[in-house]
């Protein structure tokens, strides 16, 4: 299988300054050195708290922003070094879907021009467009008579389906998913993850599922990245981290999560302390240090190595879990 | 057996709009004891907030239509006057919100918010500032005292959320309503306020009415449970018994909508359709237009609940023995 | 419910807003006086001697004659070309520049937003009336670039509000999606974030408009704006105080007429602003 995205030590700081007269800098390490791939026809899921920078990572993916250091590499293509031939072939075969339904489309577009707007303005003739709005309209599921509504007509899981739809228009290879039932209610999400998963398999897409629901990762993922402000701390098949997570944090957040069975509410867990903190003023050592209970002095001096702990599991901690 | 702290007795709830009246709520019952959290889950638009709401007499809008009795130690709270519900908010009935960052007054520290509600119970001023950060080490804020000078937009949501909490119980009430109280919240901080609403229950032997859409707090905290479609309880009980064993097909089919496994497990259940809105009631179950099982009975009809076991109750025609009973099918 | 469902029910909301109707038909009135004034007006507004001087409101003068013997009510009919003239080149400048500056701040944000926030800023520093008058001295007198003097003193108040609602929408996922597809910025400018400001707009507009009438009146008034024999109100205040003692209906009508189409406006945008805004907040 082919790489689709090859992150290699990428990093996306931001400076901030104080205030006007302050030219003192702080920077945020956003995302730091953070480095794994995406194989064609894969679904990674993306986890972690506010702040973790999984979103900052979606946004340099979607050339939403420029990345500071590292390289990406998206199918072929050199992020760092994108000319605007290669930006232009990019945001074809990059789709993305966010969480908030209502603000996913253009409120004073009808749902045909929404969708049809991402193929004129990649050159595709206005008759073929519409043609083919049809056609995806009729992938998600959707009937015809919703393509000359707006929006606010239309209840949170059609707003998603369209824009999904939207996100096909241009026949992507990959599709990010920020957070794309985290508004939905329970009937609908089925409905939409039942819809995600139905066309990537038919189309053989590639999904990078960002979420901090960890009951929808491990239903919708084959591989799991676990990022903390700013580190990847594990990324790993989905059976193996969430089975036999290797990271304190991973293992924290996974007994954290709530189990949708009450018999398993007596299970044996260790709940973290503290909050998820912040990104502005990290020393040096392992981000996960003041909230690990197996920290030692090590921890706080260092910046953890990435480990290779099984098949295409990979952690970056001192103490990794036995 | 305990007595009733809260119950619920055939509570509905009518908004008047243009042509007519919007169902919001139909013939509720339910009963809350004390030390023992009862959840109210349901879909958005369910009813389940305005239910809460209406317990404290914070229903906006001079047009709702209330029937029913809202019982409370045995009184109907629907007979107090505003200022005898003055009297019962917070000092009986707690509530906290999704929001935390609304119900806090951004000039004041956070100690200076809740040592201001122990005044109330007519505290000395140094005296009630002790006792703020005795609740805020209760309710594990790190660096209680440090914290209790901190403004609301200093903290961290979990924490906010936490002041919340130690205001509410620097009047020990006796009921607290927890609407949505971690929706906002990452998981780790979520399952930290859980357990600080659990403890709650078992030392100060308070009851917990929580609103929730997340099932995975329900089967996490939860005691009993009262699902909610349309404005009405489909089915309430036992949250193991409603868990292992659901006799409502709304309930039946949620569970199966749950992400509980891996997609090589197969695909979830969908339920096709959409809530109804409903106006001017008529008669038949809400849930049948989507319902798989439905009969013409169902339509025309409206069920009755059924009491299927002492504690479990189901509103539905088929329950609790036509319905087939597979919970791995469909 | 479909789009035109939801142009019904606006209809209907601004059928029942009292505020809207009534400015509605105050502004009606003044632009079917301004359409047919040739038809309404007795005289000529610069007719001179059409009876005897300072003549009393009266049957045959019912506004009464000024001191060259000129009708004051053919005048005043004559002066609501002004005024709504002033009103449209007013409006529409403030917009352009207003509008833009404010999409382009709050589009690009750094270091373009922080120039161009800056001469907004500077705008509001100025006492509005005296740049007005600086701007009109260097333009020369007259009343277009009086107009123009004003609208250049008063975009800012466009593009504060355009240039918060543009932060707040640049950062809303159909934006982004847009940006992610490879939108150009002038077309996620113009075609996603303009339409969206617009609700807004209309009713800033019809705010901010009668402010518009009075600093041009004011102009004239000082003898920058509109000059003689214009019918213009200001103007027409200006040399009716001369006379106020002795023929007040000089200063009473213009002032009436100018009181009147403001209030129009003022009553239409509060009208606007209640029919517009929950609409808003509703999506």
């Amino acid at each position: 299988m082919a790489k689709m995205v090859e992150l290699d030590q990428m990093e996306k700081h931001f400076r901030i300054s104080k205030g006007m007269f302050d030219t003192s800098r702080q920077v945020v390490r956003a995302v730091d050195r953070v480095s794994f791939s995406i194989e064609e026809g894969e679904v990674v899921g993306l986890v972690g708290e506010s702040g973790s920078g999984k979103t900052t990572l979606a946004r340099v993916l979607l050339s939403l922003t420029k990345m500071t250091g590292g390289k990406a590499m998206i199918d072929g293509v050199d992020l760092s070094k994108a000319t605007k031939k290669d930006l232009k072939k990019l945001h074809q075969e990059i789709a993305v879907v966010f969480q908030d339904p209502a603000s996913n489309l253009n409120p004073r577009q009808t749902v045909e021009s929404s969708i049809m707007r991402p193929m004129v303005i990649h050159g595709v003739p206005r008759s073929e467009a519409r043609r083919k709005a049809k056609e995806v309209l009729d992938m998600v599921k959707m009937d015809q008579r919703y393509l000359d509504s707006y929006p606010h007509q239309l209840s949170g899981g059609q707003l998603q389906r369209i824009a999904i739809a939207r996100a096909l228009a241009l026949s992507p290879k990959i599709m990010i998913l920020d957070e794309p039932t985290s508004a939905l209610d329970v009937s609908v999400q089925a409905q939409i993850l039942n819809l995600l998963l139905d066309l990537q398999e038919k189309m053989h897409l590639t999904y990078l599922v960002i979420t901090h629901d960890l009951n929808v990762i491990r239903y919708i993922s084959d591989k799991i990245a676990v990022m903390y402000l700013g580190k990847l701390v594990e990324f790993g098949p989905t059976e193996e981290v969430t089975e036999h997570p290797k990271h304190p944090y991973t293992k924290g957040l996974m007994d954290a999560a709530p189990i949708l069975d009450p018999r398993l509410r007596g299970r044996a867990k260790e709940l973290m302390k503290g909050d998820p903190g912040s990104l502005i003023n990290l020393g040096t050592g392992c981000r996960f240090y003041s909230r690990c209970k197996y920290a030692t002095a090590e921890c706080e001096k260092e910046d953890p190595k990435i480990l290779n702990v099984g098949f295409g599991h990979q952690v970056s901690c001192v103490h990794p879990l036995q | 057996m305990k007595e009733t702290l809260l119950s619920l007795e055939h509570l509905s709830i009518d908004y008047k709009i243009k042509g007519g009246y919007l169902s919001a709520v139909h013939d509720v019952s339910m009963d809350l004891y004390p030390g023992e959290i009862f959840a109210v889950v349901g879909e958005s638009g369910c009813g389940k907030s305005t239910v809460a709401h209406s317990i404290m007499r914070l229903l906006s809008g001079g047009n709702a239509k209330i029937e029913g009795k809202i019982l409370f130690e045995g009184w109907d709270l629907r007979n107090y006057t505003e200022k005898e519900m003055e009297a019962v908010r917070g000092r009986e009935i707690g509530m906290i919100f999704q929001n935390p960052l609304d119900s806090l007054n951004p000039v004041y520290t956070v100690g200076n918010q809740v040592s201001e509600a122990i005044m109330l119970d007519r505290v000395e001023k140094q005296e009630a500032m002790k006792r703020a950060i005795a609740l805020f080490q209760d309710v594990k804020m790190p660096d209680a005292g440090e914290r209790a000078n901190s403004f609301p937009h200093e903290l961290s949501g979990g924490m906010r959320q936490r002041v919340m909490i130690a205001m509410m119980l620097s009047r020990d009430p006796r009921l607290l309503i927890a609407d949505e109280p971690t929706t906002a919240l990452d998981v780790t901080i979520e399952a930290q306020i859980l357990e600080i609403i659990k403890e709650l229950k078992q030392t100060h032997n308070t009851a917990i009415l929580m609103i929730t859409h997340n099932f995975g707090l329900v089967a996490e905290a939860a005691d009993k449970i009262a699902v909610m479609y349309a404005g009405e309880v489909v089915e309430s009980g036992d949250v193991f018994e409603i868990f292992e064993r659901p006799m409502h097909p709304y309930t039946k089919l949620l569970m199966q909508a749950l992400p509980r496994k891996t997609k090589k497990e197969g695909r979830l259940q969908t339920i096709d359709g959409s809530v109804p809105r409903i106006l001017d009631k008529k008669p038949g179950c809400r849930f049948a237009n989507r319902c798989p099982y439905a009969t013409e009975t169902c339509r025309t009809q409206t069920p009755a609940v059924a009491q299927i076991s002492e504690t479990h109750r189901c509103r539905c025609f088929l329950a609790p023995d036509e319905i087939p009973s597979d919970r791995k099918g469909a | 419910m479909n789009e035109r469902g939801k142009a019904k029910e606006t209809l209907q909301a601004c059928l029942k807003n009292g505020e809207f109707m009534v400015g509605l038909l105050i502004l009606a009135s003044v632009f079917l006086v301004a359409i047919f004034s040739e038809q309404i007006a007795h005289y000529g507004y610069t007719e001179q001697l059409v009876g005897p001087k300072f003549q009393p409101p009266s049957a045959e003068f019912w506004f009464g004659t000024d001191e060259l013997g000129r009708d004051v009510f053919s005048r005043v009919v004559a002066g609501t070309r002004i005024t709504l003239w002033v009103a449209f080149i007013g409006a529409t400048l403030e917009l352009v520049l207003g509008v833009t500056v404010g999409l382009i701040c709050g589009y690009f944000g750094n270091w373009v937003d922080r120039v161009f926030s800056f001469l907004t800023d500077l705008t509001w520093c100025i006492p509005g009336t005296i740049l007005a008058l600086a701007v009109v001295t260097l333009l020369g007198k007259g009343l277009t670039n009086s107009v123009i003097a004003i609208s250049l003193v008063s975009w800012a108040s466009y593009a504060r509000p355009v240039r918060a609602k543009t932060m707040s929408l640049k950062n809303m996922a159909f934006v982004e999606t847009g940006t992610a597809f490879g939108e150009t910025a002038f077309s996620l400018m113009f075609r996603y974030i303009l339409p969206n400001v617009v609700p807004s707009l209309i009713v800033m507009v019809s705010m901010s408009l009668p402010a518009t009438i009075l600093s041009t009146t004011t102009l004239s008034f000082l003898g920058l704006g509109s000059q003689a024999p214009s019918p213009d109100w200001g103007l027409a205040l200006s040399k009716g105080i001369e006379y106020i003692i002795r023929a007040p209906w000089l200063s009473i009508f213009p002032g009436v007429a100018l009181v009147y189409t403001v209030l129009g406006f003022n009553l239409l945008g509060e009208g606007l602003r209640d029919i517009l805004d929950p609409h808003m907040k509703a999506q």
